[in-house]
């Protein structure tokens, strides 16, 4: 009576169920839109194996992403741009050419993006970047960029989103507003779950939301902290006193002291206290300064209390590109590899610096849309240069690139590892395959790095 | 495949028992043979230089979440620190944290084949084995921790050995680690609620099992499982003037078990970075602080099964990370520097601190002397272990400095006489200045070969030049014979060896890395057990309500994460 | 025609998300992000009726897109528009060497526009780059 523990493992993997004759169900699916990163989707498909008919479990945001997937209209090899401004499909060959010739001719080539895709594609992506002296950035640069420089200044107090669950009785939202941006989040990790020591679920904590706007996430809270726009630091600031006990102002960014008092005692009281954030501190003036003093905040907490702080991260995989380029490179964005060694500078190295600058003469784009999400400006710049755009979808970034290259959605019909906003990595699934004939971002990258790797040999 | 014979060389092999003598070592088809059994070999002259089987690192933090956070949280630990690429070498970047890339380059110039990751949390053992994956030429191994998990506290506050022991099976094959390792045990769980556990029978809250029950428990456990590794233990309070009584206590857990195993391993317990925990008094002024490396080098050569390694301050600015998180939070507040945190879901936390020690403060020279004295006491250099605890005492590439101080009195008389300020009060307060034993290039093959290997159960592939073994030898430009008159020339020929082959691949050549190595593996333990339905359901219960990840999306499973797997199998169901 | 002042912030909505998954060159997308939202008050003071289309200038750029009653409010004295191109048209590029454009908290007017069309996501970036 005797049988390994890995063979016991193989027969409860079968992530496959089958549903009566027709669908079947595929179980345990990474869901690759947002940093939640939510490992419990079902998705259902036809009897062929090949179309996806529903998917359980997502938010209205990830059921989308797989649904679309399978759109009809979608595209599946890559366009060149005409001189008229009309597309004209070309073989993937083709478009490796030209991406390798634009990259070798390039001076300072931009290889920004690198969110939504797989952590091996983000490694090979990496040794092109090298080989050909590129500027890499990735989308942290419009997102939680300023926490990471603000970690660099202070650290940051953190845990896994399970220790939230587990132990979390005090629960901050700043600047951000999960029940829009990471609508599952609240339900997994935050506010509800019955976990070990939280076995009341919402009822053992207590919610504080601060933002400017009356948020849907705001609706929920405990205490709406309803701040004037762009004063976080010194609303962070009265609570640092607050929680030392000493005399603070009448109002603090429109906030009145005893409000500001109330809250620094519901922290200090908890067991264990959490502050997740978002885009209202990182993007607001003050940027990484707003970060650093959350963070001492929560290091002061941890001198009465356990504290937390956990940055809401936008796209699955940001964090990954993050951790990727620390192991390789030392830095986790802004890196200019132009001199042979990785260089890191944000103002000087970051992408819309660069592109404002006229300091890059070509741009790579990959699994990210600049052209939706930077200043019009920056985008400008990018649609007078060579450009490259390695996306699924037709985006803003696409229409402005000389060449689109369609590729394999990481998560539904490639695997991949990808890393949650706390770093937990978790490998995504494939669910369906690929339409015929399509490359992932990896094997494309692979191309282009063997061809560039030629080209240079030639030289 | 090539074959290597690397002539006249002074070869130490303490295995074999070969003491600097004057012969010939071949390579064939990655393995060792004998020098006779080769004919058409690749020559390489290595006269007049030291040959040794590559060295074995037991212990250090090279790859996995908390190195990583300490490479992008410190940009200031590259300044001044890159290595422009060039020919097959990609970039390299970072002093105290180096990435991934550099630590393979680090390792190699050092001599290096095998590396073993001291501490993996087993919810980022992917991060872990990504970061492997990436780390070129050496083979390397990671240690899940378990001295602070829920499953191990449940299981063992009952006495249950056997559920424990199938908890590791499992989660050893789920994760792809090593072995058992043990931090701070019940510490970092308390830390959760932020306290700590400071001696070894402190009880952990909501739990109620000690460190005293974890360390004993989870060396049963180990032992029952047959595992290659012993349990690798970092003791509570680490770095606490006055811990040496708690350090005592976790050793003597070991009293009365016996090692049980077909790896030829005979530790049952090895301390890490035992300089760390041995210390007296009551601060760490230089009118309290004392070394008490000798009370516990005492007792450690009075045993045959405990092991260790030294974990020696280098006296730099580094980055210390360990799993530890109750220690990280207190060492922030005494240096005031930014602090890194990840408490892990059921199983483990982690800090992140840069650190300075200061030549010019009293306790950065105490601490430094404390580790020198552990390598200097020991009777049996078998048990002792060369390390830095890398980067927490010092970072990787400092191995060879300590390598100078252990094998040279006159380099130590010149650190307390002309770099440490308070070299006289250090004398005083430590053993250092009693010591003038010289470790021997004999000595130190034991120390950073032949020991480690045999307490990692890896004595069979790794440590020695015997026929049959892996194909790893180092070849460094020093000559036993000549350059005895400058410590200096030992710290440089360690780290620069002029040749390495690593797998029966020429790795370094002529001082230069001329290959990133096709073969590196990473090593992991399969240890079949009797099936066991309490623990299989206690982690399926585990997983649905407590973790935020599946049970089935736990697994590490895939090319990319391990492309070329050495799997150690070990059958624990008699 | 009046003019009104407002300090303008942008960010993800539920509908911005499912959208643009559901591809960016869709009308839906731009009906999802190609507004902006005002209070009551805001709505009284620039003397328009509730989905007309308004022109949003900042010193950065300017934008048409329409006017919507706020959703998450009341916010006396801001704007929101979801990001996207229609917001990035006119947020503050600033990074003040952080490597982060300013995009919450630029000062911008709005007009009422409901002679101009809101464009889709690719009308619109093409006419503004190219």
């Amino acid at each position: 009576m005797s049988r390994s523990w890995m063979r016991l493992r193989s027969l409860r993997r079968s992530a496959y169920r089958q549903v009566g004759n027709l669908a079947k169900i595929v179980t345990d699916v990474v869901c690759p839109f947002c940093g939640t990163l939510c490992d419990d989707l079902e998705v259902a498909l036809d009897d062929s194996g090949e179309k996806i008919l529903e998917v359980y479990n997502a938010c209205a945001i990830g059921a989308a992403k797989f649904l679309h997937s399978q759109a009809e209209d979608r595209l599946t090899r890559p366009q060149m741009k005409q001189e008229d401004g009309s597309w004209k499909e070309v073989t993937y060959d083709e478009a490796v050419e030209y991406t390798a010739q634009m990259l070798i001719d390039a001076k300072k080539p931009l290889m920004y993006g690198w969110s939504s895709t797989s952590c091996s594609a983000q490694s090979v992506g990496s040794e092109l970047g090298e080989v050909v002296g590129a500027c890499m950035d990735n989308t942290a640069t419009v997102c939680h960029g300023s926490s990471l420089i603000a970690v660099q200044d202070v650290g940051i107090p953190s845990a896994t989103l399970g220790e939230i669950a587990n132990r979390a009785d005090r629960v901050v939202f700043w600047g951000c507003n999960p029940a829009h941006a990471h609508p599952r989040h609240m339900s997994r990790y935050s506010i509800f779950p019955r976990g070990f020591f939280t076995g009341k679920g919402s009822k053992s904590r207590k919610m504080v939301v601060v933002d400017p706007r009356r948020t849907d996430t705001a609706k929920m809270a405990d205490i709406h902290l309803q701040l004037e726009q762009g004063h976080d630091y010194e609303l962070l600031s009265a609570i640092r006193v607050a929680i030392r006990g000493e005399k603070l102002p009448k109002t603090v960014a429109g906030i009145p002291a005893e409000t500001i008092y109330e809250v620094a005692e519901t922290l200090k009281s908890g067991r264990f206290a959490v502050i997740f954030f978002g885009m209202g501190v990182t993007q607001s003036l003050g940027k990484n300064h707003n970060i650093d003093i959350a963070i001492a905040v929560t290091r002061d907490l941890n001198d009465y209390t356990k504290a937390a702080i956990i940055p809401m991260r936008g796209h699955y995989n940001v964090t990954g590109s993050g951790q990727v380029w620390g192991w390789q490179f030392g830095f986790p964005f802004c890196l200019d590899l132009s001199r042979g060694f990785a260089r890191y500078n944000p103002g000087d190295s970051s992408s819309n610096d660069l592109l404002i600058r006229d300091e890059v003469d070509a741009a790579f784009v990959l699994g990210s849309d600049p052209g939706a999400h930077f200043p019009v400006g920056s985008v400008r710049k990018i649609a007078q240069m060579p450009s490259v755009c390695i996306d699924p979808h037709i985006t803003p970034t696409s229409a402005v690139s000389k060449l689109h290259v369609p590729v394999a959605f990481v998560g539904v019909e490639v695997g991949g590892c990808a890393y949650r906003m706390d770093n937990v990595p978790i490998e995504t699934r494939k669910v369906v395959e690929p339409p015929e004939g399509m490359l992932t971002d990896e094997e494309f990258l692979t191309m282009v790095l063997k061809r560039v790797k030629e080209m240079k040999g030639a030289a | 495949m090539t074959d290597y014979i690397i002539r006249n060389g002074f070869v130490y092999d303490p295995v074999l028992g070969i003491n600097g003598d004057i012969m010939d070592v071949a390579v064939r088809d990655g393995k060792i043979v004998d020098a006779g059994d080769v004919t058409k070999a690749t020559e390489i002259d290595a006269s007049g230089m030291t040959v040794m089987a590559a060295a074995v690192d037991i212990h250090a933090h090279v790859a996995g979440p908390k190195v990583n956070v300490g490479r992008n949280f410190r940009p200031e630990d590259k300044l001044f620190n890159c290595n422009v690429g060039s020919g097959v070498k990609r970039m390299e970047a970072g002093f105290s944290v180096p990435t991934t890339i550099r630590t393979g380059y680090l390792y190699a110039r050092m001599g290096f084949g095998f590396s073993m990751e001291a501490a993996m949390p087993p919810l980022y053992a992917r991060h872990t084995h990504e970061e492997i994956v990436d780390t070129p030429i050496i083979d390397q191994g990671a240690l899940p921790v378990f001295g602070n998990n829920w499953f191990v506290l449940e299981y063992i506050k009952e006495n249950e050995v056997e559920n424990t022991a199938a908890y590791i099976a499992w989660l050893l094959a789920q994760t792809k680690g090593y072995g058992v390792k043990c931090v701070n045990p019940g510490g970092t769980e308390s830390w959760g609620w932020g306290m700590n556990c400071e001696t070894v029978d402190d009880v952990v809250p909501y739990f109620d099992v000690t460190p005293r029950q974890i360390v004993d428990g989870l060396i049963a456990a180990n032992e029952m499982l047959g595992l290659p590794h012993c349990m690798h233990v970092h003791g509570n309070s680490l770095g606490e003037p006055g811990n040496y009584g708690v350090t005592l206590d976790t050793l003597k857990i070991a009293e009365g078990h016996k090692p049980n195993n077909e790896f030829g391993r005979e530790s049952v317990l090895h301390h890490t970075h035992l300089q760390f925990h041995c210390y007296g008094g009551e601060s760490y002024a230089s009118k309290s602080f004392e070394s008490k490396s000798k009370e516990v080098m005492d007792y450690v050569n009075s045993t045959d099964n405990i092991t260790f390694d030294l974990g020696v301050v280098t006296l730099d600015e580094t980055t210390t990370m360990t799993a530890d998180g109750p220690f990280e939070f207190h060492l922030s507040h005494m240096n005031s520097l930014k602090w890194a945190n990840t408490d892990v879901e059921l199983e483990t936390g982690s800090g992140i601190v840069p650190f300075i020690y200061n030549p010019k403060t009293f306790i950065a020279g105490a601490q430094w002397a404390v580790g020198l004295e552990l390598g200097l006491l020991v009777k049996d250099p078998m048990k002792a272990y060369v390390t830095t605890d890398a980067p927490n005492a010092g970072p990787l590439m400092r191995y060879p400095r300590v390598y100078k101080w252990l094998m040279s009195a006159k380099a130590r008389e010149d650190m307390l006489n002309n770099v440490l300020k308070y070299g006289d009060s250090i004398r005083a307060r430590c053993y250092i200045g009693e010591l003038d034993r010289e470790i021997s290039l004999y000595e130190l093959a034991m120390m950073t070969r032949a020991g480690p290997a045999k307490t990692l159960g890896l004595g069979h592939m790794f440590g020695s030049l015997k026929a049959g073994l892996e194909g790893d030898v180092a070849v460094y430009p020093y000559n036993p014979e000549s350059d005895t008159d400058d410590p200096e020339k030992i710290e440089y020929a360690f780290g620069n060896c002029a040749t390495l082959i690593k797998g029966g691949e020429l790795i370094i050549k002529e001082g230069e890395v001329v290959s990133n190595g096709r073969q590196k593996r990473t090593f992991w333990v399969n240890a079949k057990t009797n099936e066991n339905p309490v623990v299989e359901r206690d982690i399926s219960e585990k997983f649905k309500r407590y973790y935020t990840v599946t049970q089935n999306n736990y697994t590490v499973e895939g090319h990319h994460y391990m492309p070329n797997p050495y799997v150690i199998e070990v059958d624990a169901t008699k | 025609m009046p003019e009104i002042e407002i300090n303008l912030i942008s960010g993800r909505t539920i509908d911005q998300g499912v959208s643009m998954e559901n591809g960016k060159e869709k009308i839906a997308y731009r009906n999802a992000c190609g507004i902006i939202e005002l209070d009551a008050e805001e709505f009284k003071k620039l003397g328009a009726y509730r989905n007309t289309n308004v022109r949003v200038t900042s010193e950065f750029g300017s934008v048409v897109v329409k006017a919507i009653q706020a959703t998450q409010g009341p916010h006396p004295g801001l704007g929101w528009i979801p990001m996207g191109p229609w917001a990035n048209a006119v947020v503050d590029p600033n990074t003040y060497s952080t490597g982060m454009p300013t995009f919450k908290g630029t000062p911008v007017k709005v007009e009422v526009a409901s002679d101009e069309p809101v464009l889709d996501a690719i009308a619109l970036i093409t006419q503004e780059c190219l």
